[in-house]
């Protein structure tokens, strides 16, 4: 997995709730069997004023103008700030791997959907939780300032604003563990490889009709 | 004093970091479901760290959201969709994992076969890279979905890295109206406690209006607790668990059956079990519901108008609503009833068992659909559904009402095969999504009981299926 011990980079407000999976990355891009390039359908129905189909170039495709990650002044962000319930609905990996490859490290809302929020944490992508009254305060001064930077600290679990106001957010001491190392979480339930086989044993002899 | 999902926490901890009870754990998996989406990066980097699956007949595999609907004997014609399928067929072969292949009776859609299989069985951990998992909690489950890295630790070592969610208890007491289903009730709660009214909790479902409910229902229930934010809903053994479990082909048999059912007649929340949050529902009040907007949220009944967002107070809502009638294209204060279809669509995991097909076909007997109605398909949940509904005489209702009647798969709940809506198509639909493109880029989708959609495609628009009933 990818490490992650801070980011300071470009903000972007994405200013709506329940942003779903089927938003992030639409399904015709999930018949990839591989885990890179989807970074370019990011958003795809928000992002082009065309259908996007796979393997359509997107030097060829027309930009939705109004679509906030197309303005100018956005380019180059790596922290996504968003409102309630980000990633809702599937479970596809697809939609964190997409953000990841589109070069953001980091998104900021005041709730996420369970498993994407999961999902983030597998792939070095830090998913954070803030207030509701401190994401919109943050998506006013975002808007407000051209160029606003953020400043994440995973150590010390802290948001900076570029007037140094520091926002604290919690987050699960065994992922901060491993997003700080970039461990390689199959290899860690690996070491318990005898307790998992002792506890299956057990299981079978307990309730044999699992193992039939 | 426990709850069902304490207790089925609990049979599965191998490990645990601490003795706090939101300790990160590793939880074992009994049931490992896979389709082809998910899974080919998920064995890939099984491959390439020189790893085998930990136990091969913990996993059963389908494809089942790329497959195509009609004319399979000609093969798939869209070369990405068969590769993924290709793909999984050879993971499979070469791990000797049991593969149900396109061509296979008992292939469909994964949430309907683990169970009609007997493969879901009371008391499991069932997961699988596919967020409706949650479907599989009707058997007194715990079953959720997990992203394609936590297939590969699942299939690498049996086990996940897992916390322990609140729990909820929705209670739904009283008797449903004629009519009114499982369906119904999914999206009232869903109505009533928001999309991310069940985020950070696992549900259980309780109550005599489910116990009345037939397995096919139960599951239609669990099936949308993902749409309310929750990872899993799960409903307690009884009779009618049992009863659907006897004699299918992965269950135990003999001796050993009698033992499982001493078992599963424990899974249920102890009486005076304490749930972190508890919601209430009375069945009677329900009508039938339909969504009007891009999130299953937005919802109302059938006697119901869209809300206007002029009223709404709250600025971020008033502008989720407004986006929301916008892309619908549905003017504020509509009546459901006066909203016309271009589409139905009955399948998808939340519904398309036998008695889904059965519940619409009685509605569909001796009519047929309106001419408003450009198509109408039938997507039964999987082979053996279909089959068994052929044998009832269903699929004639079907087509000669004018509905086509197609082979299992996901389809156009997910619309990644060729059926899909057009830009602007109006959907009545029976799966569980009405996000934006969900059902095909530009696509409005209302999401309804099956006995709702057919009602829609005879009279073209939205009525309610009370009256014809």
């Amino acid at each position: 997995m990818k490490k992650f011990t801070d980011c300071d980079g470009l903000a972007v407000p994405l200013d709506r709730s329940n942003v779903d999976t089927d938003a992030i990355i639409p399904k015709q891009f999930l018949k990839s069997i591989k885990r890179s390039g989807f970074g370019q359908n990011l958003f795809d129905e928000w992002r082009f004023l065309d259908t996007g189909e796979p393997g359509k170039e997107n030097l060829h495709r027309k930009l939705n103008p109004d679509f906030v990650l197309n303005f100018p002044r956005y380019q180059g962000a790596r922290i996504l700030v968003t409102r309630d319930n980000f990633g809702c609905g599937s479970s596809r990996e697809h939609a964190p791997w997409a953000l990841q490859d589109y070069g953001f490290e980091v998104i900021i809302a005041p709730s996420f959907a369970d498993i994407f929020f999961n999902n983030c944490f597998k792939i070095g992508l830090l998913p954070i939780v803030l207030d509701s009254k401190v994401v919109e305060k943050l998506i006013a001064q975002i808007q407000a300032t051209e160029g606003y930077r953020l400043a994440i600290n995973l150590e010390a679990q802290t948001v900076t604003t570029p007037t140094k106001e520091c926002y604290h957010f919690d987050v699960d001491s065994f992922r901060k563990h491993c997003l700080i190392n970039g461990l390689d979480e199959i290899g860690l339930t690996l070491q318990h490889t005898d307790k998992i086989k002792l506890f299956e044993q057990k299981r079978q002899s307990e309730q044999p009709w699992l193992f039939i | 004093m426990k709850t069902l999902y304490d207790k089925l926490w609990e049979a599965h901890v191998v490990h645990a970091e601490s003795d706090k009870p939101d300790s990160t754990v590793l939880l074992y998996i009994d049931r490992h479901l896979v389709h082809e989406v998910t899974s080919p990066q998920a064995f890939e980097g099984l491959k390439l760290a020189g790893r085998k699956p930990w136990r091969t007949r913990s996993i059963l595999a389908v494809a089942d959201h790329n497959v195509p609907t009609t004319n399979r004997k000609n093969g798939i014609s869209d070369p990405t969709s068969q590769l993924q399928i290709e793909t999984l067929d050879q993971n499979c072969d070469e791990l000797g994992i049991t593969e149900f292949k396109m061509n296979d009776l008992r292939q469909g859609i994964v949430h309907v076969i683990g169970p009609e299989q007997g493969a879901t069985l009371p008391g499991m951990t069932v997961v699988c890279g596919d967020s409706h998992t949650s479907t599989h909690g009707a058997f007194a489950c715990l079953a959720f979905g997990i992203g394609t890295s936590e297939v590969e630790h699942v299939l690498a070592t049996q086990c996940l890295v897992a916390k322990k969610s609140k729990s909820m208890q929705v209670l739904v007491e009283g008797v449903l109206g004629k009519g009114v289903t499982a369906k119904d009730i999914a999206l009232n709660i869903i109505g009533k406690i928001g999309t991310a009214g069940g985020t950070g909790y696992a549900i259980e479902f309780a109550g005599n209006a489910i116990r009345s409910l037939s397995m096919e229902g139960r599951m239609t229930l669990c099936n949308m607790a993902i749409e309310a934010g929750a990872r899993a809903g799960m409903i307690a053994v009884d009779d009618t668990t049992i009863d659907y479990i006897k004699g299918r082909p992965f269950a135990p048999k003999g001796q050993m059956w009698e033992s499982a059912v001493n078992y599963w007649r424990t899974l249920k929340s102890d009486e005076g079990a304490v749930f972190d949050c508890v919601v209430t529902v009375n069945a009677a009040e329900i009508s039938p519901q339909v969504t009007w907007g891009t999130s299953p949220e937005m919802v109302t009944s059938i006697e119901g108008s869209v809300p206007d967002p002029e009223s709404i107070f709250d600025l971020s809502k008033r502008n989720d609503v407004e986006s929301a009638l916008k892309y619908m294209g549905i003017k504020p204060n509509t009546p459901i009833q006066a909203i016309y279809l271009d589409k139905i669509f009955i399948g998808s995991c939340t519904n398309s068992r036998i008695e889904d097909l059965r519940e619409a076909a009685s509605i569909l007997k001796g009519k047929r659909i309106a001419d408003n109605i450009k198509l109408a398909i039938v997507v039964p949940g999987s082979g053996l559904v279909k089959s068994q509904a052929e044998q009832e005489g269903l699929d004639q209702i079907f087509r000669a009402a004018g509905f086509e009647w197609r082979e299992p798969g996901c389809s156009m709940c997910l619309a990644m095969n060729d059926d899909k809506l057009l830009p602007g198509e109006r959907c009545a639909s029976t799966s569980n999504r009405n996000f934006e493109g969900r059902q095909g880029p530009g696509g409005r989708t209302h999401l309804v009981s099956p006995a709702m959609a057919a009602a829609a495609a005879v009279a073209g628009h939205f009525v309610d299926v009370r009256l014809i009933h």
